[in-house]
């Protein structure tokens, strides 16, 4: 398959996946459960919601990582099975998507805050990231999808361990922000411009911004991205802002709505959309329908 | 500037040796340990706590503030204790069960202490009874709860059937919050405030105990 980056430097626009959090759950995740016990567990509904996602049209396909660093799995005591849980993930996906679509290993936040804020020391965090990153290195990802993140301490340990591990794969870094009457900014302070150039500077390949909005909102973030960006960018909305419905959340954004939002999103110029919260193989459907796929 | 006045300055700015030195010269001084706790260090923490909530500043600022504090805290609390000086209330909180999220119940935690609450934190994956049982043994004038999965909210409502169920709900109040809670949701199941972050979360605490 052809690097990633090769693809986006001849301006294609590439289509993510979408949540994976909530069909764990319809499949039987137990609210509480890490998601990554599932890898061990049951490796067949991974590949499954793989297939999904393959089949809904997605290209890069994300690993059931995110909560993988031995120090996030260190709350569920779970952190001597780091190397297997990262591995069999990976495994999982690429059983499932074969040589169709990209492997994207995904690597979230540990939950721990740095010093002086916290109390980790940032050797002990990049030595999580790095036990991580490798395990994903050896088992053989075409992507690392560094998400979720609003630490740029953090997102700039994660991608440089990453870097280190990996030197010729694709590293994809993006962050998280609130709204605020001075702009974007992610709840540690940090704004797009800085978050566009640090995580270059860290070595990312793509760089850009996860969660926290639908569409709407995500459309001005992309642009100003662009704006502040020296490589391309991404942006995985979710499916608007959860809403109360009869005592349910709901996601309220439908696959229509997208669809009726995503030429303003292209016009921007990002060049990897994919879906976070709330969203289904139908909103990755839609999305398809409207990007043409080049190979 | 007086004592009391430099302590909140230095708390502001995240200087917890400078809290700790300031607060022992207060101490040392005999300044009443109330005034050292309100005038000092909960004044300075209520003016970072209202920057944060209008993102003047962010949680790195909010951390440094929350450590000098704790620095001051150190000192005040043990005298504090010694002279039975009430605290605001105290509120116990936890992260729903099913729910391991637990930085932004964190932030309410310090928050809430440096606003002078007891504050006993269950902790994460906390159980319906655990919430009220901890509650009943430590007098507890307020339950807050937190999830951030949309799975787990459910279980703020049997929070708030369990403590009606055992005739509390004029002594403990309950109070929700987190990204996919709403004031809407909190409405339904009928807990008693919506928080929408750790600092909104200490003016709801103050009226629901004032």
């Amino acid at each position: 398959m052809k690097d990633i980056r090769e693809r986006l430097a001849r301006g294609d626009v590439m289509l993510g996946d979408g949540a994976w959090g909530t069909l764990l759950m319809a499949k039987g995740l137990p609210a509480g459960e890490p998601p990554e016990m599932f890898t061990l567990d049951r490796p067949a509904v991974i590949e499954e919601i793989a297939g999904l996602y393959l089949e809904a049209g997605a290209e890069l396909i994300t690993t059931n990582t995110f909560g993988a660093s031995p120090l996030k799995l260190s709350s569920f005591g779970l952190a001597d099975r780091t190397e297997d849980i990262n591995t069999l993930a990976v495994a999982a996906v690429r059983r499932a998507v074969g040589d169709k679509a990209y492997v994207s290993a995904s690597v979230g936040p540990t939950g721990r805050l740095l010093l002086p804020f916290g109390d980790t020391d940032p050797a002990e965090m990049a030595a999580a990231f790095a036990r991580q990153a490798a395990a994903l290195a050896a088992a053989g990802v075409d992507l690392f999808c560094v998400e979720t993140m609003t630490d740029l301490n953090e997102a700039t340990l994660a991608v440089s361990a990453i870097r280190a591990a990996a030197p010729r794969v694709p590293i994809m870094a993006t962050m998280t922000f609130e709204q605020t009457r001075r702009g974007f900014y992610t709840v540690m302070g940090v704004s797009i411009s800085a978050a566009a150039k640090g995580l270059h500077s860290a070595g990312a390949d793509i760089v850009g911004s996860n969660c926290g909005f639908g569409l709407d909102t995500m459309i001005e973030i992309a642009r100003q991205f662009k704006q502040h960006a020296a490589v391309p960018v991404a942006i995985q909305a979710n499916a608007g802002i959860p809403v109360t419905r009869h005592g349910e959340t709901v996601y309220p954004e439908t696959p229509d709505d997208v669809v009726s939002k995503l030429p303003e999103l292209l016009a921007t110029g990002v060049q990897i959309i994919g879906g976070c919260c709330g969203t289904t193989p139908e909103h990755i459907r839609a999305l398809r329908a409207l990007i043409p796929l080049r190979h | 500037m007086d004592l009391l006045a430099q302590i909140a300055e230095q708390l502001e700015l995240g200087d917890d040796e400078r809290v700790h030195d300031l607060t022992r010269q207060a101490i040392d001084a005999g300044t009443p340990p109330a005034d050292i706790l309100n005038k000092g260090l909960i004044a300075g923490m209520n003016v970072v706590g209202e920057k944060f909530r209008v993102r003047e500043i962010f949680l790195p600022d909010v951390l440094l503030a929350a450590k000098a504090m704790y620095a001051g805290m150190d000192l005040v609390k043990p005298l504090l204790l010694k002279e039975n000086i009430p605290t605001s209330g105290t509120v116990v909180i936890g992260s729903v069960r099913g729910d391991l999220h637990d930085i932004g119940k964190n932030l309410v935690g310090i928050m809430l202490k440096g606003a002078g609450f007891e504050v006993i934190d269950l902790g994460a994956d906390v159980h319906a009874e655990r919430f009220v049982d901890a509650a009943v043994a430590q007098r507890a004038s307020i339950i807050g709860m937190s999830a951030l999965l949309t799975t787990t909210m459910a279980v703020m409502k049997e929070v708030v059937n369990l403590v009606d169920e055992r005739g509390l709900r004029s002594s403990i109040k309950i109070m929700v919050g987190g990204a996919p809670v709403s004031a809407e949701f909190a409405r339904e199941i009928g807990a008693d405030a919506y928080a929408y972050d750790a600092a909104s979360a200490v003016d709801r605490a103050r009226t629901l105990v004032g």
